[in-house]
């Protein structure tokens, strides 16, 4: 049983996001139609599953919120079993242009050692994008780390706007963060000696609904991410590898 | 404290930032509920080898001794531990309530295809027959062995 129509998936990660999420899926229907749609309703309480579904998408509900990280995990492991040699993430609240898509697909189409091209809202200075200066700053300390850990300039490591190939795929569905996972994953691709790079995109302030990000959790998302990226560091493998001990494994001794 | 005392509260509390360290670099935890562990430790290293901080944080809330200041901070960090854990056992036996009964549903809506090979139809052998009335149901044929 495949439903695949094209070799190209876009994840739309949802929740609670009934009033916006129908818009994501037409735009990218109009704007990028070489995609399949998959929507990961992760356990919303309102009407974003029955939304998405009746704009024709395919939709995966989760049964109870996995957080950001578990359901766009669930579209890696959806196209890695469905066969898709590309996976682009587009945010359900509408943040995300897909008309930028055809950009990603360009830049990876033109360098095939690239596994990820990821849309930055800072590359070429004038995208528009106000966000508040808290958030700011926090984007600008991950986008040094990441920039000295990884030896490439890294603008904007917190872009969920990405398009992934078959390895990239591969490599999350296998093991990808829990919650804020984008600044973790640029250093899981790196120590997995896989490519990436950033393109410029405009991207738009949320339609509708709450950021996932208020200011007690800003706090905990800097000290989380920070502490992922120095144990990361440490790590001979950040993404498990064939023959290592399974992510989940059996408690031994004590 | 004595000079005996701060060295071994410091020794502890190296070890234990170490210990939960290491667990996090062999995904034994995750850096969620590492986060209280690695703060806990933090703080009682700071208190233990910052004497005077110490003191004054005794003196401040009327503890004759500098280092039951030292239990009482160890103390309220081990009671947010296990309130904070109470917290995600509660959260984790709703999700397990939660995927319980959708597998029981699930298995209930696949019943008709597993009657179906035990009678023998797998002459015929597309297994998805019995439920085909019900698009959107769909389950994949072939997925027991």
């Amino acid at each position: 049983m495949s439903t695949r129509t094209s070799s190209f998936l876009a994840v739309v990660p949802a929740y609670n996001e009934a009033s916006s999420v129908a818009g994501v899926v037409a735009a990218i229907r109009e704007r990028a139609p070489e995609f399949d749609v998959l929507v990961v309703d992760d356990g919303s309480t309102d009407d974003t599953a029955r939304r998405a579904r009746e704009t024709g998408a395919i939709v995966v509900t989760l049964p109870f919120n996995l957080g950001i990280g578990g359901a766009v995990q669930t579209g890696f492991v959806y196209a890695l079993e469905r066969g898709y040699e590309f996976m682009a993430q587009v945010d359900g609240d509408g943040q995300h242009e897909p008309a930028e898509l055809r950009h990603l697909i360009e830049v990876m189409s033109a360098d095939p050692s690239l596994d990820m091209v990821c849309g930055s809202r800072f590359l070429d200075g004038n995208s528009g994008y106000a966000a508040p200066i808290g958030r700011r700053t926090g984007i600008h300390w991950f986008a040094f780390a990441l920039g000295k850990i990884v030896g490439q300039r890294v603008t904007d490591p917190t872009s969920g706007f990405r398009l992934y190939n078959r390895r990239a795929i591969a490599l999350f569905a296998r093991d990808y963060p829990h919650d804020y996972p984008e600044v973790e994953a640029v250093l899981m691709l790196h120590s997995h000696r896989l490519r990436m790079a950033e393109v410029p995109v405009r991207m738009y302030l949320r339609d509708s609904g709450q950021s996932s990000i208020t200011t007690g959790r800003s706090i905990y998302y800097m000290v989380k991410v920070s502490l992922a990226l120095l144990v990361g560091l440490l790590r001979r493998h950040s993404v498990v590898e064939p023959g290592d001990p399974a992510p989940v494994s059996a408690p031994r001794g004590v | 404290m004595r000079l005996g005392a701060q060295i071994a509260s410091i020794c502890f509390a190296v070890f234990v930032f170490g210990v939960v360290f290491e667990m996090v670099r062999r995904r034994h935890l995750r850096e969620r509920y590492a986060i209280l562990w690695l703060a806990a430790a933090l703080v009682l290293l700071l208190l233990a080898a910052w004497t005077q901080l110490l003191r004054v944080l005794a003196s401040a809330v009327g503890i004759a001794t500098p280092s039951n200041a030292f239990f009482v901070v160890a103390f309220a960090f081990l009671l947010l531990l296990v309130l904070h854990f109470s917290t995600v056992v509660s959260r984790l036996s709703d999700e397990n309530r939660v995927l319980a009964q959708r597998l029981s549903l699930l298995e209930e809506r696949a019943r008709p295809v597993d009657d179906a090979q035990e009678r023998g139809d797998a002459a015929q052998p597309d297994v998805g027959e019995p439920i085909r009335d019900r698009p959107a149901r769909r389950i994949r044929a072939g997925s027991r062995p």
